[in-house]
């Protein structure tokens, strides 16, 4: 089963698991699992349109999805998913 | 990077002293003679002297760095001392800048140090680039984060990145030659108020620490041309499970500053692209605010007022105003709680969750609904000065 690995900002919406297993044979379905087990993450992570936020970036393995076949991309067992918005601080 | 590395002007000899202080360097293969010669002919422009920039100014001075310059406009406050190594408790109150000089020119005073008591914006970065070799991003804000980023592809600086949240950290090198960009990675900010600051959502002190040595090291490698840069990957630090993992980072070629069709050629208005608008204001329940001194003749007068605490219930045990706490998160679960007849104001550290809670009350179809503004850190500063600050 695919690993999807969620950052800190957004534990606090995923019952503040650091990484939810979730069945899926591509990236876009593995991921429309993860929000139906965690509605809260819904709005975080895809815009009022249905579509990803410009601003969250999906890796499958180390690859961005964007360059592999976007959230039609297929996975394999064992495959790690990883979600990186962007973060600002330095002070 | 090959220009970089080719750089020795005749004035970069080492003297006797130099000799002596950087003798570790000049043993090892890698540095030698040659490697800290380099070093003193660069020139590293940091932006900003706070959490990432403290250790980043600090060993780029111990190596031999020839000319740092640094851009900071801000003054040391209590709460910058859990990470910003760089200032001590007596320099509270003075300028930043002023502080890092002290303890620069004391570790190595064959610095040439260049300080630039200036925010940043798009009328001065590129005059500033241009002076530079290399720029590192010590920044704490999406506008910023851009304007580095577009001013480093414009002057044809590689740009130094680094930035923190909570537990956890990315570095990498961006607007080499041949290597993305900031913009490559992230093409879009995200919207004001949805990711927290570190003011809002917390760092953890030696977060900057792991990540500004990051960054320091990466400088270090441009400018010695050693190794392999960070230049087409993202380093992730996740400093609660000490996992550091990287991603590959690509050239964008729709990049719209350093793609093949650049539709960015000259600095833009960054607030505006990030969409902040006037200083850290709420953009969501603009009209329904309550100052802290309304909120104080309010309590005094004993009117039926409920105070909702949106804030998390750690924060609650450093301080609070007796007020009802559901944390912000929670609220659409436990919004059944709450008595819509009633007069609602409601707070958390700095008004910005505060915000988005009456927000989304407002749209629940709650009207007696009201946002402390400035959070409980106004209340400390104007009603309650005993109250601890945080």
């Amino acid at each position: 089963m695919p690993q999807i690995q969620i950052p800190s900002p957004l534990r606090q919406y995923s019952g503040k698991q650091a990484s939810v297993d979730v069945p899926g044979n591509t990236v876009g379905e593995a991921l429309a699992g993860l929000v139906s087990r965690h509605p809260d993450l819904k709005r975080h992570l895809y815009a009022d349109d249905g579509k990803l936020r410009a601003f969250v970036n999906v890796y499958v393995n180390d690859e961005d999805m964007r360059y592999l076949q976007k959230e039609a991309t297929e996975l394999k067992d064992g495959d790690t998913i990883s979600i990186v918005p962007s973060i600002a601080g330095g002070r | 990077m090959a220009t970089l590395s080719d750089v020795k002007p005749p004035e970069a000899v080492l003297s006797n002293d130099e000799i002596l202080r950087y003798s570790r360097h000049l043993i090892m293969p890698e540095v030698g003679m040659e490697g800290q010669q380099k070093l003193k002919a660069a020139k590293v422009l940091c932006i900003g002297a706070g959490g990432l920039g403290s250790p980043l100014a600090l060993y780029l001075t111990a190596a031999g760095v020839g000319t740092l310059g640094i851009v900071d406009f801000d003054v040391v406050d209590y709460t910058n001392l859990q990470r910003q190594i760089i200032h001590t408790t007596a320099d509270v109150g003075r300028k930043k800048l002023d502080s890092a000089a002290d303890k620069l020119t004391a570790i190595n005073p064959f610095l040439n140090l260049r300080t630039f008591d200036t925010k940043l914006t798009s009328a001065n970065a590129l005059e500033l680039f241009r002076e530079f070799d290399i720029v590192a991003d010590g920044t704490d804000n999406f506008p910023t984060r851009y304007l580095v980023n577009d001013a480093c592809v414009l002057t044809g600086k590689p740009n130094v990145y680094g930035s923190i949240f909570r537990f956890e950290g990315q570095a990498s090198v961006f607007a080499t030659e041949e290597g993305p960009c900031y913009r490559c990675l992230y093409p879009e900010p995200p919207p004001p108020g949805l990711v927290p600051s570190c003011a809002e959502g917390g760092v953890l002190g030696i977060l900057p620490g792991l990540i500004g040595v990051i960054q320091a090291t990466e400088t270090i490698k441009l400018i010695l041309g050693q190794g392999d840069s960070l230049a087409g990957r993202l380093l992730l630090v996740d400093a609660l499970g000490m996992k550091f993992r990287e991603l590959k980072l690509r050239k964008n070629p729709d990049c719209p500053v350093c793609g093949t069709h650049r539709t960015i050629t000259a600095l833009i208005d960054y607030d505006q692209f990030c969409g902040i608008r006037g200083q850290e204001e709420p953009v969501f329940g603009g009209l329904s605010l309550m100052s802290v001194e309304e909120l104080k003749k309010k309590l005094d007068a004993k009117a039926d007022i409920f105070i909702l605490d949106v804030r998390e219930p750690h924060e609650y045990q450093i301080c609070h105003l007796n007020g009802y706490l559901i944390p912000l998160g929670d609220l659409p679960k436990r919004i059944s709680e709450l008595d819509s007849s009633r007069e609602i104001v409601a707070h958390c550290k700095m008004g910005g969750r505060s915000a988005k809670a009456v927000a989304f009350l407002k749209q629940a179809g709650f009207t007696k609904v009201y946002n402390l503004t400035g959070g409980i850190n106004a209340w400390a500063d104007r009603i309650d000065t005993k109250m601890p600050k945080y």
